[in-house]
């Protein structure tokens, strides 16, 4: 067990759990922020994204002991007030069906949008590759970051 | 250490209810019930299990079905609120549990409008009917002079109004009519129409609740270390280091092939189940490899099968014979959120939150397992990560139970993907025997298909009448209005454990016959459109189309063909493609819904790289449209991944694949753009969930032919 205080959604969280916990499962069980989903538990799939200090990380492969002192923003914190642009964007374009994936999606396209805030469809594919949809939604989460980033005149993640 | 058993539940299982009511013809009337659950009181108007009307004007709809993606909690309540004539935006929806008010809850077979679409509009207009008369009643008017609509009743003539909830305790006191009057589909205002689905906005902001996510007080984790070898037992196991994992509560035996490590988080129960040492019996099926599997199909191929559909005399037809074989692989359904469920055991009662297609084969078989009174068994559904058939199977519901038993603690069973992988179920592997007489001309006068695969019910123990698999009647149809046809399926046997996975064998047969046609149709020179059109043309003597009977469905070949025609066009099929682009097409009918599909490619590096696929879908009538255009390219692009590369082999009697590196879906690089078209329709809804996936792979191989002259007669593509 150890002591690890880090910031998640703009709130100081201090927890105790073993070092090596994956961040999702410390998400999920310990602060029950179970919007960040379990797919594969090995980095090949998007769907426990969040991001690191900005950044989209797989919380399924990433040790607890490695975010001490750092900031994660989880979906339940990404739309500071209210939607984030993407949010909105993806029920616009009715993406979801299981909806699995999604939060997953959202994240990644977040941090996309942040660094490139008017994405080609190359930049695009190759930002949401590691993302996977078994509802074969992907054509609708072309259009919705699209669609959020033609919305857009400040770029990003809203922490 | 404490031991359970898990009783390997036996019967029909729901899957197989809604495929033999259809098969015995009962399809349409399957959960045709609307049971009065006596509910009505002062406070709330309830003519049925289907909907609640309460005095505060708010209108519940109970949905019975599963939600998995398909749209169902949206596309169900429209129904009833059609007949009803409420405002859509009154409406709150309500997921039933496991429950006997709904006749089958099962949610597979693209069934749940088709069989859902009687009960559901008779329930809205029944409920209408009798706020009608309460507020002719109140008002002292003749019945004929009051309208429903937008959620209340008129009286036009002296301009008064009240609303639904206004009428709800008066309705509630009225005789529930029987015979009830439906609207007619010139007259819908909410079918038919592009309305948002309920359970986006929850799902974009991490609100949903799947059955992965459900939490309560005092809940503990675990996870199963199972046999990894099909048909293997538990020997023995040492959990001393997986007793050292801080938060790991209990260890014990779960059934005979099984241990659950329980603790109070997944990466607890996770370390736990690493650290265990457990030694297991392989079993019969040690030695198993797919090399036995494909060499027992060849080896059943010389049985005779049982006959799926005879026309005329395919022995007697003299001409020049074309046959091909075609084979396809297991593969895993690996939707995207593992198996799991939560089981609460307390003393004698249990109640579950299960992601499930079948609440009420869990309830039955988790009574069964726990030795309790199924009305003991409370199941309630939540949302599911996809299902495509593996949440047909009650597995994961049943360890919740046990464990939840044993470890007297709440408990979530959560599966990891290798779990998922390879303790799954799978699409059965196949061979396909496939000969064509054709005349002069190039036309054939005499087509046979022999499918040679083992069965899903079958195997457990409802092989269905005469030797047919009952999925086989709803999946394996052949359209086409040819004077001699024998199709013939001959059962065979697996140790494998099999499942329903997406369109079943409507996969397996569309891409045996289409891709025969493709290859009838290019060895006699001729268009593959023309050629199928030619096939499904109306009799020229007769000057009537030749409909195909095939079981209890009757199969239109002029839906077929304007399905066809509508890619076609859409496609631009007669259009010249850009150098290097390259296009195939093909049909299919099933779950009584027909599609076809243009696939455009290019070749990159031998490899196929689709841009485009154009869908035409014969539904009936379209519920949602917008839907439709969801679950259609769905379809599509699960197919892809399917034809590509879903390939389940097996070594040692071990599945190889474990996770989304070797078993890898279709991602964002590789998904096409899928357009979709619809044949305007009045005809009752049919499937949509499934139908797009058969047709995929043989348009892909077709249009991979077109671009390489390279005939691909084995899935997957990429093997």
């Amino acid at each position: 067990m150890a002591d690890i205080t880090l910031r998640v959604n703009g709130s100081d969280t201090k927890v105790s759990v073993p070092p090596e916990t994956p961040l999702l499962w410390l998400l999920r069980d310990t602060l029950a922020l179970t919007g960040t989903k379990f797919g594969c538990g090995a980095g090949l799939c998007g769907a426990c994204t969040v991001h690191l200090d900005g950044a989209a990380i797989r919380s399924c492969s990433t040790p607890v002991s490695q975010v001490a002192g750092k900031s994660i923003t989880t979906i339940e914190g990404l739309g500071a007030n209210g939607l984030h642009v993407l949010q909105q964007a993806w029920i616009t374009e009715e993406v979801p069906q299981c909806g699995y994936c999604q939060t997953g999606q959202i994240m990644t396209a977040a941090a996309l949008l942040a660094k490139t805030p008017n994405p080609s469809d190359e930049e695009i594919t190759r930002a949401m590759n590691g993302n996977l949809c078994r509802c074969g939604t992907y054509e609708r989460i072309r259009k919705a970051i699209h669609r959020a980033a033609g919305g857009t005149t400040t770029a990003g993640s809203a922490r | 250490m404490s031991t359970m058993t898990t009783p390997k539940s036996a019967g029909l299982s729901r899957r197989e209810f809604v495929a033999a009511g259809i098969a015995a013809g009962a399809g349409l009337v399957v959960g045709f019930y609307l049971p009065h659950r006596g509910r009505t009181s002062k406070q709330v108007f309830s003519p049925n299990a289907y909907v609640r009307i309460t005095p505060d004007n708010k209108i519940t709809i109970v949905v019975a079905r599963s939600e998995m993606g398909q749209g169902i909690r949206t596309a169900l309540p429209m129904i009833l609120a059609e007949e009803l004539e409420a405002d859509w935006k009154q409406i709150e929806i309500e997921q039933a549990g496991a429950s006997n008010l709904y006749g089958d809850q099962t949610t597979g077979g693209s069934a749940s409008v088709r069989t859902t679409w009687d009960p559901m509009r008779k329930a809205g207009a029944t409920a209408r009917e009798m706020l009608i008369s309460a507020a002719a009643l109140t008002w002292g008017v003749a019945r004929s002079s009051c309208t429903a609509q937008n959620g209340s009743v008129l009286h036009a003539a002296s301009k008064r109004q009240l609303s639904y909830g206004d009428l709800a305790e008066k309705a509630g006191t009225l005789p529930i009519p029987t015979d009830v009057p439906l609207k007619q589909s010139k007259d819908y205002k909410i079918v038919g129409q592009r309305l948002p689905r309920v359970d986006t906005p929850s799902k974009v902001k991490g609100e949903a609740v799947f059955g992965i996510d459900f939490r309560m007080p005092g809940m503990k984790y675990a996870m199963l270390s199972r046999c990894p070898t099909i048909g293997g037992k538990l020997l023995n196991f040492d959990d001393k280091e997986s007793k050292n994992i801080s938060g790991v509560s209990y260890i014990g035996k779960v059934g005979d092939s099984a241990v659950a490590v329980v603790a109070d988080s997944v990466w607890g129960a996770m370390e736990g189940r690493r650290l265990l040492n457990v030694n297991w019996d392989d079993g019969p099926n040690k030695d198993l490899n797919t090399a036995m599997v494909k060499e027992s199909l060849k080896q059943a191929a010389a049985k005779k099968g049982a006959s799926l559909y005879s026309a005329g005399d395919v022995s007697k037809v003299a001409g020049r014979k074309v046959s091909a074989e075609y084979e396809l692989p297991f593969m895993a359904h690996a939707p995207m959120e593992p198996g799991n469920c939560t089981a609460y055991f307390q003393g004698a009662t249990c109640e579950l939150w299960a992601p499930t297609q079948v609440p009420q084969d869990c309830r039955d078989s988790v009574a069964q397992a726990l030795g309790i009174d199924p009305d003991q068994v409370k199941v309630n559904v939540t949302l599911m990560g996809g299902g495509f058939g593996r949440r047909l199977e009650h597995d994961y519901a049943v360890e919740a139970a046990l464990v939840s038993k044993t470890a007297q603690a709440p408990v979530k069973v959560l599966w990891t993907r290798e779990d998922d992988m390879r303790s799954s179920t799978y699409r059965p592997a196949s061979l396909h025997q496939l000969s064509a007489v054709v005349d002069g001309a190039g036309w054939p006068v005499a087509f046979t298909h022999r499918l040679i695969a083992p069965s899903i019910s079958g195997q457990r123990g409802q092989p269905g009448p005469n030797g047919i698999d009952p999925d086989l009647p709803d999946e394996a149809a052949f359209v086409y209005g040819l004077p001699n046809i024998s199709l013939e399926y001959v059962q065979t046997e697996t140790p494998v454990p099999l499942g329903w996975m997406r369109s079943v064998y409507a996969l397996q047969v569309a891409f045996a016959n289409e891709s025969f046609i493709d290859e009838l149709a290019l060895a006699a020179g001729k268009d593959p459109l023309e050629y199928r059109l030619h096939m499904l043309a109306q009799n020229q003597n007769q000057n009537k189309d030749q409909d195909i009977s095939f079981f209890t469905t009757t199969w239109h070949t002029a839906r077929m063909r304007a399905v066809l025609q509508l890619a076609a066009d859409k496609a631009g099929w007669t259009k010249p493609l850009p150098a290097g682009r390259f296009r195939g097409i093909a049909c299919f009918a099933c779950f009584s819904s027909y599609v076809a599909e243009v696939v455009e490619i290019s070749m990159e590096n031998d490899t196929p790289r689709v841009h485009r696929v154009v869908a035409a879908v014969d539904c009936g009538q379209v519920v949602n449209p917008s839907i439709l255009e969801q679950q259609i390219p769905g379809g599509v692009v699960y197919a892809l991944g399917n034809a590509l590369r879903a390939k389940i082999t097996i070594e040692k009697g071990r599945i190889v694949q474990g996770n989304f590196d070797n078993y890898a879906p279709v991602r964002m690089e590789e998904s096409p753009v899928v357009e979709v078209y619809t044949v305007p329709s009045t005809e009752p809804p049919t499937g949509i969930g499934e139908p797009s996936v058969p047709p995929l792979a043989p348009a892909l191989c077709s249009a991979i032919y077109a671009a390489t002259k390279k005939r691909i007669r084995a899935l997957p593509i990429l093997s």
